[in-house]
């Protein structure tokens, strides 16, 4: 419609005058007083502008966010996908162990080792040192660059001083080494040698195998720790070596050990094994058969074992007297005859003597070529005590112009070491490889840090002819060098280690060396096809007898390398410091071992004490250590117990000034090094001190809804021989099994149904486990003092129980004994031993879900119990109401907390490299648990959905089932009628009551009766013992 | 007339056109032959008065653990309830134990006011008052533990509760006796706050009209919303009062019933037992009555209320004690009765473990406490003696604090599998946050006993004898 009107707003505007619309123009009709003020005071306005500014600024300021730079790729690398891991093989190096690893990479920073299982020497297990090392590279603490006297310097400068030093120094070059089975590293020191002449390569260990060597030395003529194959063997008998818990290759011996004692599919044999020793070790608590003896006993026991033996075998015996108590030991001679060819004697001894012994007893046996491969050495140990000590005294003689320490730590974990630093003064030039100012790198003067190995080119050949590649996962992060390029580049050898290493390996391989060289890369190993020389022993045991000597007497000490911290090379790592010792359960310190009767006798315990101990000081030839006393069932009487790799005092924040030293006990003579010592001076105070402990009940109190067991015999009786079977009155008075009613309706499960199976007799309870899963789910570490307040976080945990007799094999004597000491601890002299891994059992009816007021613990589709740490509020009810008291609480703020910064993957930048991008790390409140790692079950689903199929058994692994190294843990699906898990527990589903049922005899839910209805299946711990023996158990 | 004897027959009652009660003979309540003026003059007039010296003290004393307390609290609040003794183990230790022991004492108030208005026990009339404003702060205390204890408290105190969201299909597990409590504890706090404060308004309003300066005036003007006093307005008063003694009686029985589910649905053995919701019941009144007692005396000498509150309210409090005392102490012979008839191994040893295992002290101090202690109150001189019932007093709420205690953290402590067993050692800031809600507790009471009027002039005014004929026996 056309405006033809004029609408107008006032006369104003219909006169339209020029003031008018001067005026119009104009936002406000009055004058403002903007921007002036007569006397040029600030006015109201100014005011409130600078206010509104101020206030604008201020607030603008604090709401800026922390510049973080974040670099994308320019061009983004091919094989570096956001969020998608890449696996490279390499090798675990540290120390003096080697190991065929896989390590995970996220965004290229490795953040998970797993086991690599193309590799023979490997199969697929880890340790608890391997699954922590990863943490020992993003160490802040590592040296950042090359040093001279202690400044940091460039390496052109550092180069050109030792080359300088290096040719203008008399006297010979020493390379003190851990053992090294790198061909390469050998080439390296070659071409030093090549270079400088006068290179010597001296190699120890600090857990001396010096004795079995010259043994084997002596016996065969080559030096050598021949494999053992303990898959081979049906009895085994330990005389204080712990096979499982410290030597070479223990995740393999521990698969081939578990590979024994499966029971799987009907198997109704399974192997022995006898334990003489002093400390309860976790090789000892996996015994059927245990005696404790003192280690001064040791060489008495083996030569009586040999004349058993050799009685048996017709030939001559050793004239020693017969020892005490020979009944076990017996036992275990008769056992070893019948089983000849499967049978297999190892010792921890260092003596000679002993060791030759042993090896006749197994060339009696038949043990060479059947369970011991003499082709093949074990190069991982080849230290020799005797050459450590000439090269003490040609330092001290001043015919040493140049020392390398390669790598090791004397000043540490070498007895005489502090005796090689002192008198270091007498070599021209001193340099120390560490990669940290550790107490050998302190007192040199050159010190060029060496890569971490995820670092590092490397090879090894860790066995005779089965080789490994070491590949770099990250780039150098400090500016440190590679060892072997540093003697290349001394050696003026121009070319690169890499390089270096392709060279020595053409002559592996005839034809076509690239492909070749891919695949061995790729597979991280390559086993040789070796020309076995056919070495023979020769002992002549009634020689070598006369020499065993028993230089028993007073408190005899028995050294022995834990579980975790093990040598103590790892010392720094809190991840290592937390995991609890198998036994004691114990963590961040070491402490004494003593007989539990011996302190109940003496006096030694604190009454009442909760994680009390009484604070006893031990002394050898006027060195003292200050622990505190554990009173350990099933040590020796009269003997102490003291772990290595503790009382690190420069090895970084976590390590330092805990615990003692206990290398600097080790007793050094002529005849090499012994971890033994008779007459210590062991003097308890009244002071007391407290250890941090993750349990501290010790049996499980005759429940044997918890731990089921039997004995083999029992078991090929009746295959659910032990079994605990509860049973429900139902309102009619029928007796019903638990699952056989429900108020619940129960859940459908109509894709996946994950479960596991918790093998208790393959179980070593090491406890690899514990910190695989630690590492993979970002599980912080919470030092001693939270421990104590029992509140470690593992969501992973091996409960360990000790237990004895049923009681009414109990003789007077026995319960005489028992009326005097603790009830609960019935047999306490000697126990039998359990290993229960504990985790969230992901119950069907879980408790802890119903009772979560704001449903942040809830039920998955799949059978998981899940954590939703967002919408968690923190009452702990779930805690509480859960059975097995696997959920844990974040009582503080773990991370970015300077009172946690032993939690060194929460607490800097660097060390928080290491988190796995997919777990949350969670906040202050909130309560977590494990997940049957639902991260690693949504990748492998997600894989498998990319390629159309449905996931294969196997391709989702839990972190604790992929680490563990005796296969005691099996996840899988239980609604895959093929998978591993359904085929063990020959599974069954009923649909209408919405339960799984197992046909497999040995398994059991623990607490059935509370009718949760677990998702983690047990399966019943066998001992092979006969039944009613009236032997110690 | 205070030597009369006490007869615990139901009374014969006329009731008067005026809607109350009045027995034909009767022993009277209020003694001092007080005068409806005497009443006003000796209530209000604590009201009026300048706070003395005794009251300054007493809450310099109760500021002072309020700030104390609030130290203890903070920290928990900034650094984690990791500053608590609680563990892997033993999730809840003092913070549910206080909290079950302070909604316990808050139970007597309710059950005075609503359950005896409605059983028409008017002995209840001195008492009341103070009964109530008791009750309202213990639930104060008692709320405040739920949050406390939370992991994260500045989420925790809001997502418990059923309000609608954006964050989906985001809601509560109604599945949970967490949430039951959210409800149970939050309607008996209204309930009780709305009952506690209707009864006020008539009282209210005698200050306002008695006031000589002009801020009490207003204050109390509009604190008694306008209070005519007027027959109808007596009649809608009394008609409120009836409904909501109503809908507070079944509260009485359900707030404790509810609290006791947190463990009665748990698995937890020592938790999982039928018969806690009427044990608890029983307990919250025992602690509560007891709770009262100990408040009384003190009020009642310090305010020279003897009148008021007579040696016959006291003995029949003492009465309650003696009932509810043996309620619970038979509920713990039950419990170790179907322990041991059950058959079950872990409810076995949580029983021995709570008699002789390392907490045992807590169960024995429990024990005669709550079971020895209130049985002296069959002795008439026990009960009727002001010192005596004032230490048993005190002596059954420590002795219920301790059964809370023994509930939770004995049981908690060793459960099913040994290997994480545990014992819990409280640290200064769980002491802190207890003492913190005494400190609160007390402030808030003394603040009351000063400004409010402690006893219900209004209803005591219906229960003293006829003005005139009184006057000569004084």
């Amino acid at each position: 419609m056309k405006e033809t009107k004029t609408y107008w707003k006032g006369i104003e505007q219909l006169e339209n005058t020029p003031e008018f619309q001067q005026r119009a123009s104009k936002e406000f009709p009055e004058y403002l007083p903007i921007n002036d003020s007569e006397n040029g005071e600030p006015s109201r306005r100014d005011f409130l502008k600078m206010m509104g500014f101020g206030v604008a600024a201020v607030s603008l300021a604090a709401c800026e966010a922390p510049v973080r730079k974040a670099i994308p790729y320019v061009n983004k690398p091919v094989d570096v996908d956001p969020g998608i891991p890449n696996y490279y093989a390499t090798t675990y190096a540290m120390g003096n162990d080697v190991s065929s690893v896989v390590v995970k990479t996220r965004e290229g920073r490795p953040i998970k080792i797993e086991g690599n299982e193309l590799s023979k020497l490997n199969q697929g297990g880890t340790s608890t040192q391997m699954e922590s090392s990863v943490l020992s590279l993003y160490d802040q603490e590592r040296l950042q660059n090359p040093k001279i006297g202690g400044e940091d310097t460039d390496w052109d400068t550092i180069d050109n001083r030792i080359k300088n030093e290096l040719a203008a120094n008399g006297g010979k070059i020493s390379i003190l080494s851990y053992s090294n089975c790198s061909p390469s590293t050998a080439r390296a020191v070659q071409a030093l040698n090549d270079k400088y002449g006068n290179v010597e390569h001296i190699q120890y260990d600090p857990v001396s195998f010096s004795g079995l060597l010259d043994a084997y030395e002596s016996a065969t003529g080559a030096r050598m720790l021949p494999l053992h194959d303990f898959s081979a063997a049906s009895t085994m008998v330990s005389f204080g070596a712990d096979f499982l818990g410290s030597w070479p290759n223990k995740s393999l011996i521990s698969k081939q050990f578990a590979s024994t004692r499966k029971l799987e599919g009907g198997k109704k044999e399974m192997s022995r094994l006898y334990s003489f020793e002093s400390n309860l070790s976790l090789t000892g608590s996996n015994a059927d058969y245990r005696k404790p003896i003192k280690p001064s006993e040791q060489g008495q026991y083996i030569a009586n074992l040999y004349n058993l033996l050799a009685s048996k075998a017709g030939v001559n015996t050793i004239g020693i007297g017969k020892v005490q108590d020979p009944v076990l030991l017996e036992k275990a001679a008769s056992d070893l005859w019948r089983t000849r060819g499967k049978s297999l004697v190892v010792s921890s001894s260092n003596d000679v003597n002993v060791q030759l012994i042993v090896i006749a007893i197994n060339d009696l046996l038949g043990s060479y070529g059947s369970t011991i491969d003499l082709s093949k050495s074990v190069n991982t140990r080849k230290g020799s005590d005797a050459s450590v000590a000439k090269l003490i005294s040609d330092v001290k003689g001043g015919q040493v112009g140049t020392v390398i320490f390669y790598n090791c730590n004397p000043a540490y974990d070498h007895v005489m070491g502090q005796n090689l630093i002192s008198s270091l003064g007498k070599v021209k030039t001193t340099i120390s490889t560490s990669d940290r100012m550790d107490e050998t790198a302190s007192s040199v003067k050159y010190v060029t840090p060496d890569h971490h190995y995820l670092e590092s080119w490397n090879d090894f050949e860790a066995v005779t002819g089965h080789y490994s590649l070491s590949q770099p996962t990250i780039q150098n992060i400090f500016n440190t060098r590679q060892v072997q390029d540093s003697f290349l580049r001394w050696s003026d050898v121009n070319t690169s280690y890499y390089d270096f290493i392709r060279e020595g390996w053409s002559e592996l391989s005839a034809d076509d060396f690239e492909s070749f060289w891919k695949k061995t890369l790729h597979d991280g190993s390559y086993d040789a096809e070796t020309s076995a020389e056919s070495l023979s022993v020769s002992v002549d045991a009634t020689v070598v007898g006369s020499n065993i000597k028993s230089n028993g007497g007073g408190m005899e000490l028995s050294i022995y390398s834990n579980y975790s911290v093990g040598d103590g090379v790892q010392a720094n790592n809190p991840w290592l410091q937390e995991m609890p010792d198998p036994i004691t359960k114990a963590c961040w310190e070491n402490y004494f071992t003593v007989s539990l009767a011996e302190a109940m006798e003496k006096g030694w315990i604190v009454k009442g004490g909760d994680m009390d101990y009484k604070v006893a000081t031990l002394t050898v030839n006027g060195t003292s250590v200050t622990a505190p006393v554990i009173p350990q069932p099933g040590q020796a009487y009269g003997t102490v117990g003291l772990a290595l790799g503790y009382g690190r005092t420069k090895a970084g924040k976590v390590a330092d000034g805990v615990g003692v030293n206990a290398y600097q006990l080790i007793s050094a003579s002529s005849s090499g090094l012994s971890y033994n010592v008779s007459n210590v001076t062991f003097e308890v105070s009244e002071q007391v001190s407290k250890v941090a402990q993750t349990q501290t009940s010790q049996t499980y109190s005759g429940r044997e809804t918890v731990v089921q067991e039997a004995t083999l015999k029992e078991y090929q009786k009746d295959p659910q021989a032990g079994r605990y079977m509860p049973k429900i009155s139902a309102a009619s008075g029928e007796k019903l099994k638990p699952y056989a009613v429900s108020l619940w309706k129960g859940h459908e499960y109509n894709n996946h149904h994950w479960g596991m199976i918790v093998d208790l007799n393959s179980c070593t309870g090491c406890g690899t486990c514990t910190v695989a899963c630690q590492t993979e789910n970002n599980i912080p570490v919470v030092g001693k003092e939270e421990v104590l307040n029992r509140r470690e976080m593992h969501w992973i945990r091996i409960d360990r129980y000790y237990s004895s007799r049923p009681e009414n094999e109990y003789t007077d004597a026995d319960r005489a004994m028992m009326k005097q000491k603790q009830p609960e601890l019935p047999e306490i002299e000697n126990p039998e031993v359990t290993f229960q891994p504990m985790m969230c059992q992901q119950c069907n009816s879980a408790p802890c879900e119903t009772v979560c007021p704001v449903a942040a613990t809830t039920h998955s589709t799949e059978g998981l119990n899940q954590m939703t740490y967002n919408r968690c509020i923190g009452t702990r009810y779930c805690a509480n109401n859960c059975p097995y008291k696997v959920r844990r609480f974040n009582w503080f703020k773990y991370h970015d907390n300077e009172k946690f910064d032993k939690n060194l993957a929460m607490n800097n930048d660097l060390g928080k490299m290491v988190l796995n991008p997919d777990v949350t790390v969670r906040a202050r409140g909130v309560m977590e648990k494990c997940t049957f790692c639902v991260q690693r079950i949504q990748a492998g689903k997600l894989e498998a959905k990319n390629e159309g199929r449905r996931p294969v058994d196997g391709e989702v692994q839990t972190a604790c089932a992929k680490s563990c190294p005796s296969d005691a843990l099996v996840f899988g699906d239980m609604k895959d009628p093929e998978s591993k898990i359904s085929k063990t527990l020959k599974l069954n589903y009923n649909e209408k009551m919405k339960s799984v049922e197992a046909k497999e005899d040995r398994a059991y839910h623990v607490l059935e009766e509370l009718r949760v209805m677990p998702n983690i299946w047990y399966l019943t711990k066998i001992r092979n013992k006969d039944t009613n023996d009236k032997l110690e158990a | 007339m205070s030597d009369a004897t006490i007869s615990l027959a139901p009374e014969k009652e006329l009731v008067h056109e005026t809607g109350h009660a009045e027995a034909e003979v009767r022993i009277p309540l209020v003694t001092g032959g007080k005068t409806v003026h005497d009443v006003s003059a000796d209530i209000a007039g604590r009201v009026e008065q300048k706070p003395t010296l005794t009251w300054m003290l007493a809450m310099a004393v109760s500021l002072g653990l309020l700030l104390i307390g609030g130290y203890a609290v903070a920290i928990t609040l900034w650094d984690g309830i990791g500053m608590w003794g609680l563990n892997k183990t033993v999730g809840w230790a003092w913070d549910i134990t206080n909290f079950v022991w302070w909604v316990g004492i808050g139970h007597a108030g309710t059950l005075i006011s609503a359950v005896l208005l409605l059983f028409r026990q008017r002995w209840r009339m001195s008492i009341n008052r103070a009964s109530e404003a008791m009750t309202i702060f213990a639930v104060i205390c008692a709320a405040m533990f739920p949050v406390l204890h939370m992991g994260r408290p500045w989420l925790g105190f809001y997502w418990a509760l059923p309000l609608p969201n954006t964050f989906g299909s985001l809601w509560v597990n109604f599945n949970s006796p967490l949430l039951w409590d959210v409800f149970a504890i939050s309607t008996y706090f209204s309930v009780s706050l709305v009952f506690w404060y209707i009864g006020l308004i008539p009282d209210f309003a005698t200050i306002r009209d008695r006031a000589t300066n002009k801020i009490s005036k207003v204050i109390y003007g509009a604190l008694s919303f306008g209070w005519t006093g007027g027959a109808k307005t007596w009649a809608h008063y009394e008609t409120v009062s009836l409904v909501l003694a109503g809908l507070a009686t079944p509260l009485v029985l359900s707030v404790h019933t509810i609290v006791s589910f947190d463990f009665a649905t748990s698995v937890i053995p020592g938790w999982h037992t039928t018969i806690f919701p009427p044990y608890f019941v029983a307990g919250a009144i025992f602690s509560g009555f007891a709770m009262v007692l100990t408040l009384l005396l003190v009020t009642r000498k310090v305010y020279k209320l003897e009148d008021y509150i007579t040696i016959q309210h006291i003995e029949m409090m003492n009465i309650v004690i003696i009932v509810t005392g043996s309620i619970v102490g038979i509920a713990y012979i039950t419990e170790f009765f179907i322990a041991w008839y059950s058959g079950v191994e872990a409810e076995q040893y949580a029983f021995i473990n709570r008699a002789t295992g390392p907490y045992r002290w807590a169960y024995w101090s429990m024990m005669t406490c709550n079971v020895i202690s209130p049985q002296l109150f069959w002795f008439k001189k026990i009960r009727t003696n002001l010192a005596a019932t004032f230490i048993i007093s005190i002596i059954v709420n420590i002795g219920m604090w301790f059964e809370r205690f023994v509930i939770i953290v004995t049981s908690l402590h060793r459960d099913f599998l040994p290997s994480s067993w545990a014992m819990f050692y409280p640290t200064m800031y769980d002491i802190g946050v207890y003492v913190f809600t005494f400190g609160l507790f007390f402030t808030a009471f003394f603040l009351f006993a000063k400004f409010f009027p402690v006893i219900n002039m209004a209803e005591v005014k219906s229960i003293i004898k006829a003005t005139g004929e009184k006057k000569s026996a004084n």
